[in-house]
């Protein structure tokens, strides 16, 4: 016996979804009634301000400015129809959860995949329609009224940010709808993605005002590349496992400190075999990212290099054998070559790496790595200016830095590596962990590497910063 | 062009059992939810799983359907493993979920042909098997009608449509008849028996004792995630409670006739004209109860068996509440 039933294709399956909630909109005003509002009245409302504004400038003298408003209204007509998107896809997927009609469409031969795909599309097809819509109201408004004409580039620069901007807040809305049961508490963790975009927004009107719309170019990338990691995110998330299996959102402190300790000891029967364990299960696996965060520190430091060429100090300021007392005063005063200043580099070391690990976590590592190349960025400014007012940079940073540096720059590395591996967790498969276990792992992980490797190697650092790096310095500048 | 869906099926080619579930134990987050059930239904073949709220009924049932991976343990559904291609699986499963989750905007049509497509079904088939179905459950009228505007029983009667619209061979029933009047839920147990008759293997999730005693063949009772009890309704009767009660009413009064009950028949209880006894086999007890009591002159006015007894059943095997223990 069996009910023979032919499976749908992925794109079938997909569509099928996708139609049933479009059509599910199409049936609801309070989707629809601000859809056509920002698609029709909106522009043309933007259309009548910017020749308002244009006419008003021109009489000042500051054309300038009128130019400048009509490509950034352009993405202000083309941004408010998409920042519908995000409560479609929070009602979407947050809403069929909350309605419990999640479950019999989980229950269908339909893929996780299939039923994902269908609600993106059913999420993004009307908002990006009608700003694809509200951008050509507005343009042909303008064409029509004062002759403007966009340039094609700058045409599909807004285009494509907004379709961007569609992608990553449906995206995030997947992501958070996935990880709450209630259309409340989606529209409550919406902030996360509200306020950034919003921040955005204000950074690409600025960037618009300025007139360097080449800069734009780098923004879409950013969003198309936070798109794709939110979206692998989405699609770990929205399985029915996820979905059935956490039905609460009950935070347990008591599984949480046991799921940390379980995979912080990793069955290791003694501070021995741990650090064994260590090395093999959690450095050999970093490897990739050792690579990774070694290249991007390396990068900061060319940054830094470069920048010392676009923004010079006085060279006067590298004069350094000219001031051998104000040296010694200031090493002093800072606490170097005593026990003191030794807490003080490692406190500071250790608070550096882990506000990095806090923003890297829930980035993907991104603001981590940031925060981690800031040094090099430096290092490399003054390595730079060094060389411009014509001292030998390399062998004042070999006695500056190198000697806390050989054990400081790994520790970094092996914490940015670590870093990277917890914020990439959400998007790396799970295997059979639910995602609150497998980012607990993560951080257990990221825990194992800090403690075990990256604090004693700061320790180390910090011990040669305050009692023989200021030697070696001493000895090389002054000649002892 | 898609090939068109099958939706007779052979009960010759079916193994004998369509549901076969073995230790399956699911854990989340540290919180064991169901642990080393073990379970088997034959086609034509109705099972109740009874148990509290929280008992695990509802993971088993998701781990049957292949919507929760088990952490352990396997488990088959018509043949099919529910890990290794659960797509399969959910195809010959129908479940009907505790909530009926309809898209209110929709039309019952509508709403159909969607849930068809999902299934793979052509238009025309969830048409026809949509027409047959609406007018066996007494929706055939209520098709214009968008489904916010439906009541609770007719809710629950279409989700019911849509676990059954892709005819599969095995059916997960949860709380098939709450919500619904007399006649509807009398009308749904007689679907459902049909369908046994037709050979499908159904387990039927439920809280009403009495359904799951006039429906199904064997009744399983789930407690911490474990199948506590497992049998017929008559075997758990006289597993846990030392056999089928009866109850005698005669005219007058007893007057020690309570010492003339033979052998195989417990006297539990009396009154001034009434008493109760248990026993293991009513069809031979019971004749010799009553020719004992004509032989003594008493004359009987009813014997019948105590209603209630799988409450005592249940309520031995989850515990009674406010017992301690």
């Amino acid at each position: 016996m069996t009910a023979e039933v032919s499976r749908r294709g992925a794109t079938g399956g997909a569509w099928l979804v996708a139609r049933r909630e479009i059509q599910d909109q199409s049936r609801d005003w309070r989707i629809l009634a601000p859809i056509l509002l920002l698609t029709l009245f909106f522009p043309l409302l933007m259309n009548f301000t910017a020749r308002l504004a244009i006419d008003f400038v021109n009489r000042y003298g500051a054309p300038l400015i009128g130019d400048r408003l009509i490509p950034f209204l352009l993405m202000v007509v083309g941004f408010f129809p998409i920042s519908i998107s995000l409560v479609i896809a929070l009602e979407t997927f947050a809403g069929e959860r909350e309605r419990l009609s999640i479950e019999p469409l989980l229950v269908t031969p339909l893929t996780n995949l299939q039923l994902y795909t269908g609600k993106m599309i059913a999420s993004l097809v009307a908002p990006v329609l009608a700003a694809y819509l509200g951008i050509f109201v507005y343009t042909a408004g303008l064409v029509l009224r004062i002759g403007w004409r966009p340039p094609p580039v700058l045409m599909g620069q807004v285009l494509l940010l907004t379709t961007a901007q569609a992608l990553v807040m449906v995206s995030g809305a997947v992501v958070i709808s996935s990880l709450t049961t209630s259309v409340r508490a989606a529209n409550l963790l919406a902030s996360f993605i509200i306020i950034p975009v919003a921040q955005l927004v204000i950074l690409e009107s600025l960037i618009m005002f300025w007139g360097r719309y080449e800069v734009l170019w780098l923004i879409v990338v950013g969003l198309l590349v936070t798109a794709v990691l939110l979206l692998r995110m989405g699609i770990h998330l929205f399985s029915r496992e996820e979905l059935l299996g956490r039905e609460l959102d009950i935070l347990s402190l008591r599984w949480i400190g046991k799921t940390l300790r379980k995979h912080f000891v990793a069955g290791a029967r003694g501070w021995a075999d741990w650090y064994g364990g260590l090395f093999r299960r959690s450095l050999a696996p970093s490897w990739p990212a050792v690579l990774l965060v070694g290249v991007i520190l390396l990068a900061g430091f060319a940054v830094g290099v470069r920048l010392s060429a676009s923004w010079p100090l006085p060279g006067e300021l590298f004069n350094l054998a000219a001031s051998e007392e104000v040296v010694r005063a200031n090493l002093d005063a800072l606490g170097f070559l005593r026990p003191e200043g030794w807490a003080w580099v490692f406190s500071n070391n250790v608070r550096a790496i882990l506000l990095a690990s806090v923003l890297g976590a829930f980035t993907f590592g991104v603001l981590g790595l940031v925060l981690l190349s800031v040094p090099l960025v430096i290092l490399g400014y003054l390595a730079g200016n060094l060389a411009a007012a014509g001292a030998s940079a390399a062998t004042l940073m070999a006695a500056l830095v190198l000697p806390h540096a050989l054990f400081e720059i790994p520790a970094a590395i092996l914490a940015g590596a670590a870093i990277v591996r917890w914020g990439m967790v959400v998007v790396s498969p799970a295997g059979g962990r639910s995602l609150g276990e497998h980012w607990l792992k993560g951080m257990a992980e990221w825990a194992r590497l800090t403690i075990g490797l990256v604090l004693p190697l700061l320790a180390l650092a910090a011990l040669i910063e305050v009692f023989v790096t200021p030697v070696v310095a001493l000895q090389v500048l002054f000649g002892g | 062009m898609r090939a068109a869906p099958s939706h007779c099926y052979n009960p010759a080619s079916m193994p004998d059992l369509l549901i076969e579930a073995k230790a399956l134990t699911k854990d989340f987050d540290g919180f064991r939810a169901v642990e080393d059930v073990h379970l088997g239904v034959r086609a034509g073949e109705i099972v109740a799983l009874l148990g509290p709220n929280g008992a695990g009924k509802t993971t088993t049932i998701r781990m049957l359907a292949s919507l929760l991976a088990p952490t352990r343990g396997t488990a088959r559904i018509d043949g099919t493993d529910v890990v290794e291609d659960p797509q399969t699986v959910r195809s010959k499963i129908g479940l009907l979920t505790e909530h009926h989750g309809l898209y209110t905007r929709m039309r019952s049509e509508e709403y159909l042909e969607f849930f068809g497509g999902a299934y793979g079904m052509t238009a025309n088939a969830v048409r026809s098997r949509a027409g047959v179905l609406l007018a066996q459950f007494g929706l055939d009228g209520d098709r214009s009608r968008r489904l916010g505007e439906y009541s609770k029983g007719m809710r629950q009667k279409l989700a019911l449509v849509r676990a059954l619209l892709h005819d599969p061979p095995v059916l997960l029933l949860d709380e098939p008849t709450s919500a619904m009047d007399p006649s509807s839920a009398f009308q749904v147990r007689e679907s459902i028996r049909d369908l046994r008759r037709a050979s499908r293997a159904i387990i039927v999730c439920t809280h009403n004792l009495k359904e799951a005693e006039a429906l199904a063949d064997r009744i399983a009772i789930i407690r911490a995630g474990r199948i506590a009890a497992d049998g017929s309704s008559a075997s758990l009767k006289s597993a846990y409670l030392g056999g089928r009660r009866m109850e005698v009413r005669i005219a007058g009064t007893l007057n020690g006739t309570v010492g003339l009950l033979p052998e195989g028949a417990v006297l539990e209880e009396s009154g001034v004209d009434w008493l109760r006894f248990r026993c293991q086999d009513p069809e031979r007890t019971n004749p010799l109860v009553l020719e004992s009591l004509a032989r003594a002159g008493v004359r009987v006015v009813t014997l019948s068996e105590v209603e209630g007894g799988l409450e005592d059943v249940y309520l031995e095997v989850v515990g009674r509440p406010g017992a301690g223990g």
